[in-house]
């Protein structure tokens, strides 16, 4: 099922695009997953998904771990740690 | 009441003071973050989550206002370029005595700083880079956990 994934701050500049829509394999189940699926797409993929350790993620926008999962979500985003106030 | 906004027009003290003034209140605290200028930076940009932001704001809000009573509750954060000296962010917490305002206006911007999804980019002598969170900020939120 086709998501819409959006990217924010650096992610976003890596990636090239602040917003696209992706159709993952069913067998992707998780942002986990999706992220690992996503960085195997191309040059720009794998740079800004090469440190997890520095990504967040949200789907449907609610904030959530790695190991959340993404069957049904329709929109879900990547970005760096956040840095407002 | 719950003020809540994410705006690119600056910040109005006089206008968010005068909200945060409910009838009945007895106290406001109120903190207010400027853009520093004393590191080089001639420009600050804020980008933000559309939507996501605000309901995470709101959440916060919402959490300080259940926790300590408030009558009122003000979130007003900046996006967009700015420059040095100029407001970022303004929380106002009103209730009835000091001890709960002061405490409310703490939680209100040490949870924004990890719970709302803001990003800080600075321009210094013409060079761009995004500033990196900071292990103090999720302490500094971590010690209102219940």
């Amino acid at each position: 099922m086709a998501i819409q994934m959006l990217y924010f701050a650096w992610v976003r500049e890596r990636v090239g695009v602040a917003e696209e829509r992706v159709d993952p394999p069913a067998a992707v189940t998780t942002v986990a997953g999706l992220v690992d699926w996503l960085a195997g797409l191309d040059e720009a993929h794998a740079a800004a998904f090469v440190d997890r350790t520095r990504l967040r993620a949200a789907v449907d926008q609610a904030f959530v771990a790695f190991d959340a999962s993404i069957v049904g979500a329709r929109e879900i985003a990547i970005f760096p740690p956040v840095t407002g106030g | 009441m719950i003020h809540v906004v994410v705006q690119r027009t600056p910040i109005d003290l006089t206008v968010e003071l005068a909200r945060a003034e409910v009838a009945g209140a007895g106290a406001i605290a109120t903190f207010t973050g400027l853009v520093r200028a004393d590191d080089g930076v001639e420009t600050m940009e804020l980008e933000h989550y559309p939507g996501a932001t605000e309901a995470a704001l709101r959440v916060v809000a919402d959490t300080a206002v259940a926790r300590w009573n408030l009558q009122a509750a003000t979130i007003v954060h900046r996006v967009g370029p700015m420059g040095p000296g100029e407001r970022i962010v303004f929380v106002a917490a009103t209730a009835p005595h000091r001890a709960a305002a002061l405490d409310a206006c703490a939680y209100l911007i040490d949870r924004l700083k990890t719970d709302a999804p803001f990003w800080k980019r600075e321009t210094r002598a013409g060079a761009a880079s995004w500033v990196e969170a900071r292990a103090t900020d999720d302490a500094a939120a971590a010690r209102w956990a219940e």
